[in-house]
């Protein structure tokens, strides 16, 4: 692994104005990208961009030129259905070119429509199935204090609200719990809905800040558009309470677009080329 | 193999900072001299395989050697999308250790038995799936895979079965089936914990004027294509001997090969678990003589066979 120099935390006052503006823009890409290929998931990940926006420009110890640095902070995208959006947010911050982004979905690419393994800088961990990327980040996590790394980074894992139905997701919170994994963050996206019903209607998670406290995590509910309060609230990560955090993001599924957000049949809905111009302008984007 | 499990891995983990213990809360007592020399690398995962294995490749990303163990079905099926996904789609080097392969934990039921793992893992990609015949054959195999830097899946049987091998065995490979005895008409192709009733079917068919050759064929994937390639040619029957399901298990791999290469599958028997659940109480000998997996059984029905 090369490691031609170390990594640097950012600055600790985010700066809200660039983060919207960034945020606005990966929007407007993961709209195009919709469009272009007539992908699904296009409200799932307009929902968490606020989120990865702040992590990747405010939060995370990266440097895109060394994606396999030891010491570097991990984000898991365990939705993986939002892989637009880590596409699009990867591209935007240098893993990889932009030019990558015309690839998604085309015969013979390596942007699938979940992200895969071993293939582009920047994905920690091949997701799609739900339930998986918390255990992973588990073990990123604990591997972090059997190797002794230095500087111990922080692995923070996005799900979302749905996710939380799978068992995994749950024996990962328990574990992580007993471990006092402090080097570790959840973040879900609760956008109210799953793919075909709203989240609350199908297995009832309310109260799911509590659930995550009785979990033995350090648990917040935050505005997950208030995207200098998320990124203030991922930077504290670890907290000094010694246990991992959880954030339970709320969000709008669509959100950005007026005509998409909660609207769930954006869930599978690709935009026409009239949508595409309509949701540009509500952006501010040209 | 069990106690030749534990203390091999702690042999390895002496030698071996990364190698990391993950336990799904069995073992009492079993990992007593890894946690003594190792704490930091010894984890009781609970009963939550499906953390445990997502955890473990984590873990194996980050360049540890992580091993997973509990009871077959629960280190195997219970987690089976985590190991095709996490573990084998990510191909990292995680190793899955089962203990209680077959019908070894005949008298827990049905819940503990195992006639089906070998068949869910060996189509996974990247996977290499070994059933060891003896606990020198445990430690040899535990030895290989962990110089190796991909997903394995070890399928022990549980404790106190015949050692059959003498010592160590010094030039154990990965793919390369051993030659316990060798014989002349029939070669009785054993995998995983059938090794003792394959070396007593060749006693009873020698009694009976028949000369088998006994080969410990401890890796079902990958294949060794040489030994199969030489049996198929040489003998006039090839037996395969497990203790799992005729469904897509050893024989079902030996079976396949052979179609594909272009062998006569006429001189092929497969012997195994019937696909049903095994339902009565009795342990391990009980079972097998009531599925016709005991050496003088297995003898009986190859007589048959060649008559």
């Amino acid at each position: 692994m090369s490691q031609t120099s170390a990594l640097s935390r950012t600055a600790s006052t985010p700066d809200v104005a660039f983060l919207k503006k960034k945020a606005a823009e990966l929007r407007g890409e993961v709209i195009e990208m919709s469009h272009r290929t007539g992908s699904a998931h296009l409200a799932s990940s307009l929902s968490c961009l606020d989120v990865l926006t702040a992590a990747y420009w405010h939060v995370l110890n990266i440097d895109p030129a060394q994606p396999t640095h030891e010491a570097r902070d991990r984000f898991i995208l365990s939705k993986g259905h939002a892989a637009m959006a880590i596409y699009a947010t990867l591209a935007y911050r240098g893993f990889f070119s932009r030019d990558l982004l015309e690839t998604y979905t085309k015969d013979g690419g390596m942007l699938a429509e979940h992200p895969p393994a071993n293939m582009l800088p920047g994905i920690e961990a091949a997701t799609g199935s739900l339930g998986h990327g918390l255990p992973i980040a588990c073990g990123h996590a604990l591997a972090a204090r059997v190797k002794g790394t230095p500087g111990r980074y922080r692995v923070f894992a996005l799900m979302s609200d749905g996710e939380c139905n799978e068992g995994s997701v749950w024996e990962a919170a328990m574990f992580a719990a007993a471990q006092r994994l402090d080097n570790l963050c959840v973040v879900i996206d609760y956008n109210k809905w799953q793919a075909t019903a709203r989240s609350n209607e199908t297995l009832e998670l309310s109260p799911l800040r509590e659930k995550w406290v009785s979990f033995g995590w350090d648990a917040y509910e935050i505005d997950g558009h208030d995207i200098g309060a998320v990124a203030e609230a991922l930077a504290s990560v670890p907290n000094g309470s010694g246990k991992p955090v959880a954030f339970v993001a709320h969000t709008v599924k669509g959100k950005g677009v007026s005509f998409m957000e909660d609207d769930n049949n954006w869930h599978y809905r690709a935009p026409t080329a009239e949508e595409v111009v309509v949701a540009r302008k509500e952006l501010g984007l040209s | 193999m069990r106690n030749a499990f534990a203390d091999e891995l702690t042999k390895l983990g002496n030698d071996d900072s990364r190698v990391v213990m993950l336990s799904g809360d069995i073992g009492n007592r079993l990992f007593d001299a890894f946690k003594d020399k190792h704490p930091n690398r010894f984890f009781n995962c609970g009963v939550a395989e499906a953390n445990m294995t997502g955890l473990a490749a984590g873990l194996a990303m980050n360049g540890l050697r992580p091993v997973t163990y509990t009871i077959t079905p629960f280190v195997t099926t219970r987690c089976l999308e985590q190991i095709r996904t996490d573990v084998c789609y990510h191909d990292v080097p995680v190793t899955i250790v089962a203990v209680g392969a077959g019908l070894a934990y005949a008298g827990l039921g049905p819940t503990h038995h195992a006639c089906e793992d070998i068949s869910f893992l060996r189509v996974l990609p990247n996977l290499v799936v070994i059933c060891p015949g003896d606990a020198w054959e445990v430690r040899a195999a535990l030895r290989a895979v962990m110089k190796q830097d991909r997903p394995a899946y070890i399928r022990m049987g549980k404790k106190g079965e015949p050692k059959i091998h003498k010592g160590e065995i010094a030039d154990f490979q990965i793919g390369k089936a051993i030659t316990i005895a060798d014989g002349a008409d029939v070669c009785l192709l054993s995998t995983g914990n059938m090794l003792p009733e394959a070396i007593e079917a060749a006693k009873h068919l020698a009694e009976a004027g028949t000369s088998a050759k006994v080969v410990s064929f401890h890796t079902v994937k990958p294949l060794d294509e040489a030994c199969l390639s030489e049996a198929l040619q040489r003998f006039k029957l090839v037996v395969t001997l497990e203790e799992h399901s005729l469904i897509g298990g050893f024989g079902s791999a030996v079976s396949e090969w052979a179609v594909d290469s272009g062998f006569d599958t006429r001189k092929l028997m497969r012997v195994g678990t019937p696909d049903k659940f095994f339902k009565e109480s009795g342990e391990q000998e009980h079972a097998r003589e009531r599925l016709g997996l005991t050496g003088h059984q297995i003898a009986e029905r190859i007589v048959a066979r060649l008559s």
